[in-house]
């Protein structure tokens, strides 16, 4: 049954060059140049989807990226597979494979086609209706809607292709190379600016490389025939810069546009491999011209959505260009000149038109007297009403229209046709104009919306500025582009125009017919199924703003944004609430302008290069000892270090008893470490802890505590005094770089007077924790020259010294309750140094241990941790640590919050102890914390914040948040979980040698 | 993504920037004297126009330097950039 609709000698296509390709588990072929559509169409094949809603069947209708129906999977069942790719954008190779969408069990026959039977009880807002109730049910019906949700199917697999992204500086860009496009870039160029010039197609011209009647003339030469002649001459111009298949997805403020540069998908598979996929185009402009073009309108009648029927502009490219017929027995239907153009080219080629339907009585060109001299039937002021045949066009019948336009009138004629063509005028493309923040205004004699205001150094030119005639583009696009460059030399003299066509247009933005519109299926969005019938819904249910029938109706929010019938829609809504057009404004264009892949956005930050990961000096021992990793912000810090067969639990519980029992050393390098210098230091942290800091002793360290200025622990950390103008201050690991950011902010702003200089100094050093009973007489062998007697180098005291000739620090600090030393050494020698360590604790059993034991012993002790314990709500009263907060200092940061009526409130949630009634039960952290179950509902008291079995005490410990907890001491609490209640009692939150006597190595 | 013309560095892009939120609040000399209420006032209230707004921002991938904009914030026009501690521009 296969027709071959092929012609030969076309622009695009190398008749050479055969293809073959999979369509539904079909083979066909092609040739090389053409699109997926194109060559679908050659083999006469229309029918490629089904509707969203009704499922009805649908085929191509576009030429483009406007396309709303042609939406289909590429590459089926491969890690490449794509879902919602137009037909009319992909280029076939050889071994393509694609199929339908929306479908099942096939196109030909869906069972979801139903729902077209349906339809008359499936209105607009459907699902919001009857959904909604009984409330229980929703769980029921999810299923089923999910299921039917959604257009195509997402890959199951890692994406094989390599992304990338590029930055572009130009002087100017120009998006879009028709015609206009390619004037302005010979302009450009030619005077010495920077330009570049991108077109989604992969060939120049736009559609006036097609435009080849003897109607159309620049100069004397065929228009067609110029422009080929001008794309030559600039594609030889050095400063001129072309890129095809290049779509620009979103113009930004300040001229900074994303393009994508699709550089293999029109390439067989074999080929790609080790190449691009796609470039993400990050163009800063000078300048920016749209050239961008105008999307031709669907005209709104009761059926116009059966395969074959297509724009008349489409089906004059798919021959021209294509050397294809959509059909063997055609009718056009228009309220303009441009289906004429269509007519054309079907004659020059000898294509059967059958008729053409046109909304206008009178028709004054030389293109339509030129149409009616080959005895083609034009019916003058006729309108469709119907249309016939489910899967394939078949007929139409069309009536007269009334003087109004708004009745159909006499007698129903009925044609029959294979296809249909057509043309409702055109629509400027100004999605990213509007995108850019360019406001628009309407134009009434030919019901359009133009660029207006522009928002930035930028112009639109050519049919997407509303100049739609050849001679009104070449005029308007020289003027205007000479003045927006500011240049002198201009190649272009006077341009002689021939054209057949004039500007006569009937607009009436929903046909009348015979039936009442509630028997209609005039659709509006075709992808998404709103029909005219809706739109008039949603008004008569009081919907009134433009973006609420948007949502209401789903018009306009397809993977296509509703390019074809947005216009019609704010036309059947003006009409019908009895407003003027361009009152309502548009609704709003987003990017992107066509979909991209996730690919294309993340471009080359995939795998190991998704974010960036930093490593300690200490890294490399910490894999060889079987550590086991955790990301604490972009570091990776040993977690714990399991040995044989141990897991997670059993390795922190020996960890941890080593840590106490004998000895433990942890690699602490990512603790943030800010160097404070300058006369003013002591005052600053005096203004950034709670505590006092002036009387620090030279040689000493003390813990600080760093609020918001809303009273809420935001850091902490010891901070040690160098020298007299000296500090070095740690944070938290992932506190670092706010806190410097938090500090700077200050210093700079607030506090400028001050005599202060902060350096991060964080990667400079590296930090090594010895800690345990035994710790002393380990770091003593390391560094034998430094004195560790408790009189000589007490607890939170620090020492300048070497190990050999390295210089180093190290302070005698803790924050597990065992005696500790941390030394502190230029990064490069950090590995050899905790090597040292290591040999010179073998004797004492030196256990490394992670940020899990780290946590387990700190919780033992009730040390908190910022941002496991807290949460920016706590206040250090909160937080039971009222001794870290100076009375005497008059101001801090977030001193006066500590006394506003809601931090002085008793029943704030409180940092507790926990423990549970069976010493083995460890809580969940997270888990909820109550006191009564009976009543309900069930009032939350708090949460556990931490929760471990400590090996050393031989029970489960925890700790929690828990409302006006201080007061609760004893007090019996419920942790309801999901199978079972367990009883807690509140405890003090240090757990482990309250007096601090393990400071010092009895040992 | 628009520019911001660092007082110090010159022309870059914003992502090389963060954001401080309005700007000229200066915080109290003696906040133990305020009320609640005039200290709230201090602490959370913010103007939030549309329209041009005095704004502080902070070169955080570049000099690290604080310093102050005026920007339309319906349209991303940034109409002065000023160093800290310098007058705002009349508006």
């Amino acid at each position: 049954m296969s027709k071959n609709l092929r012609f030969k000698s076309s622009k695009l296509v190398d008749e050479t060059y055969r293809i073959s390709f999979k369509f539904n588990n079909k083979t066909y072929y092609g040739y090389k140049g053409d699109t997926l559509a194109s060559a679908l169409l050659a083999n006469d094949v229309h029918l490629v989807g089904r509707s969203f809603k009704y499922h009805r069947p649908r085929g191509i209708m576009t030429a483009g990226s406007e396309e709303p129906n042609a939406i289909i999977q590429l590459h089926d069942n491969t890690s490449r597979t794509e879902p919602n790719v137009r037909a009319t954008e992909i280029e076939i190779y050889e071994g393509l494979v694609a199929s339908s969408q929306n479908c099942w069990p096939s196109v030909n026959f869906d069972i979801g086609g139903i729902n077209n039977i349906l339809s008359p009880i499936l209105p607009a807002g459907f699902y919001y209706k009857t959904f909604m109730w009984p409330k229980s049910f929703w769980e029921k019906y999810e299923y089923f809607i999910r299921k039917s949700a959604g257009l195509g199917k997402s890959p199951k697999e890692a994406d094989p292709d390599i992304y990338e992204h590029k930055y572009i500086h130009c002087d100017v860009l120009i998006i879009g190379a028709g015609i206009s496009g390619i004037i302005a870039a010979k302009m450009s160029a030619k005077n010495g600016l920077k330009t570049l010039l991108v077109d989604e197609k992969s060939f120049l011209g736009g559609s006036t490389i097609y435009d080849n009647s003897k109607f159309s003339k620049i100069n004397n030469q065929i228009t067609s025939s110029w422009l080929e002649k001008e794309i030559n001459e600039i594609s030889k111009l050095e400063n001129l810069e072309i890129k095809t298949r290049t779509s620009v997805a979103a113009f930004h403020g300040y001229n900074f546009l994303l393009a994508r540069e699709n550089l293999t998908d029109h390439l067989p598979i074999t080929q790609r491999e080790n190449k691009i996929r796609h470039r993400l185009l990050k163009i800063r402009a000078q300048k920016v011209i749209c050239a961008t073009g105008a999307i031709e309108r669907p005209l709104i009648f009761d059926n116009n959505d059966r395969p074959g029927i297509l724009l008349s502009s489409a089906m004059k490219k798919y021959i021209d260009l294509y050397g294809v017929a959509c059909g063997e027995n055609n009718i056009l239907f228009t309220n303009n000149d441009t289906a004429y153009e269509t007519a054309m080219s079907m004659v020059q080629r000898g294509i059967k038109i059958n008729a053409i339907i046109d909304n206008r009585e009178e028709i004054d060109s030389k293109l339509s007297y030129e149409v009616e001299k080959n005895n083609i039937k034009i019916f003058k002021g006729y309108t469709v009403v119907d249309t016939y045949g489910y899967k394939r066009i078949n007929g139409l019948s069309i009536m007269e229209l009334s003087k109004d336009g708004q009745k159909v009138i006499g007698k129903k004629i009925k044609l029959s046709c294979d296809s249909l063509g057509v043309s409702g005028g055109w629509t400027p493309a100004v999605h990213l104009f509007t995108q850019s923040g360019g406001k628009l205004k309407f134009r009434e004699d030919d019901q359009v919306f133009i660029p207006n205001k522009y928002p930035s150094d930028q112009l639109s030119i050519g049919s997407c500025n509303g100049d739609f005639s050849l001679e009104e583009i070449t005029t308007n696009t020289i003027l205007s582009v000479k003045k927006f460059l500011n240049i002198n030399i201009i190649d272009y003299k006077t341009f002689e125009i021939i054209t057949g066509m004039n500007k006569s247009k009937r607009n009436i933005w929903l046909l009348p017919s015979d039936k009442i519109l509630g028997k209609t299926k005039s659709f509006v969005d075709y992808q998404n199924d709103a029909t005219a019938k809706d739109i008039k819904l949603a008004l008569r249910e009081g919907f009134r703003s433009i973006e609420h029938v948007k949502r209401y109706t789903t018009t306009g929010m397809g993977t296509d944004q509703g390019k074809l019938g947005n216009m019609h829609a704010l036309g059947i809504i003006s009409e019908t609430a009895g407003t003027k057009m361009g009152e309502h404004g548009t609704t709003t264009f987003r990017p992107p302008y066509t979909p991209l892949t996730f690919g294309t956005i993340v471009g080359r930050n995939v795998g190991k290069f998704f974010d960036i990961v930093r490593r300690t000096p200490i890294h490399d021992w910490h894999v060889a000892n079987n550590a086991k990793f955790e990301n604490v912000s972009q570091w990776k810090r040993a977690w714990y270090y399991p040995k044989a067969n141990e897991n997670m639990y059993q390795a922190v519980q020996r960890e941890s008893k080593a840590a106490r029992d004998c000895a433990g050393i942890l690699d602490a390098s990512t603790l943030g470490k800010i160097d404070i210098q300058g006369t003013d230091a002591s005052e600053f942290l005096n203004r950034v802890y709670t505590n006092a800091w002036s009387k620090l002793a030279i040689g000493k360290c003390r813990y600080g505590l760093m609020l918001n200025e809303d009273g809420m622990v935001y850091d902490d950390g010891v901070t040690t005094r160098l020298d007299e103008n000296h500090y070095i201050m740690t944070t938290t690991t992932g506190g670092a770089a706010n806190v410097l950011g938090k500090l700077e902010d200050y210093l700079q702003t607030e506090w400028p007077e001050l005599d202060v200089y902060l350096s991060s100094v964080t990667d400079h050093y590296a930090t090594i924790c010895v800690c345990g009973p035994h710790s002393k007489k380990i770091v003593s062998k390391v560094i034998p020259d430094l004195d560790f007697s408790d009189e000589k180098f007490p607890h939170m005291s620090f020492k300048n010294t070497k190990i050999g000739q390295i210089k180093c620090r190290v302070m005698r600090i803790s924050f597990t309750g065992e005696q500790s030393y941390e030394i502190n050494i230029q990064s490069n020698y950090g590995k050899s140094v905790w090597e040292k360590c290591m040999e010179a604790g073998k004797d004492f059993n030196i256990t490394p241990y992670g940020t899990e034991t780290m946590h387990l012993l700190r919780a033992e002790k009730g040390f908190i941790i910022v941002g496991q314990d807290t949460d920016a709500t706590m206040t250090p009263i909160d937080l039971q640590m009222d001794w870290i907060v100076s009375k005497k200092k008059y101001d801090f940061i977030g001193k006066r919050s500590l006394y506003r009526s809601d931090t002085i409130k008793d029943d704030r949630k409180q940092l507790v102890g926990l423990l549970t009634e069976n010493p083995k039960e460890v809580l969940e952290e997270g888990a909820q914390i109550v006191a009564d179950i009976k009543k309900s509902p069930i009032e939350m008291l708090g949460h556990v914040t931490s929760s471990y079995y400590s090996p050393n005490l031989n029970k489960s410990i925890a700790l929690g948040v828990v409302k006006g907890g201080k007061k609760m001491l004893g007090q019996k609490l419920i942790i309801p979980m999901e199978n079972k209640n367990i009883n807690v009692t509140v405890a003090d939150p240090v757990f482990l040698d309250k007096e601090g006597e393990r400071l010092s190595a009895k040992l | 993504m628009f520019l911001i013309n660092c007082p110090f560095c010159g022309e870059r892009e914003q992502s090389e920037f963060k954001a401080g939120g309005e700007a000229h609040i200066e915080r109290p000399k003696q906040p133990t004297e305020l009320s609640d209420d005039e200290w709230a006032e201090f602490l959370f209230m913010r103007k939030n126009i549309k329209g041009v707004q005095f704004e502080r921002w902070n070169h955080a991938h570049g000099c690290r330097k604080w310093f102050n904009i005026v920007r339309d914030t319906s349209d991303d026009q940034i109409k002065a950039v000023y160093k800290m501690g310098e007058k705002p521009p009349v508006k």
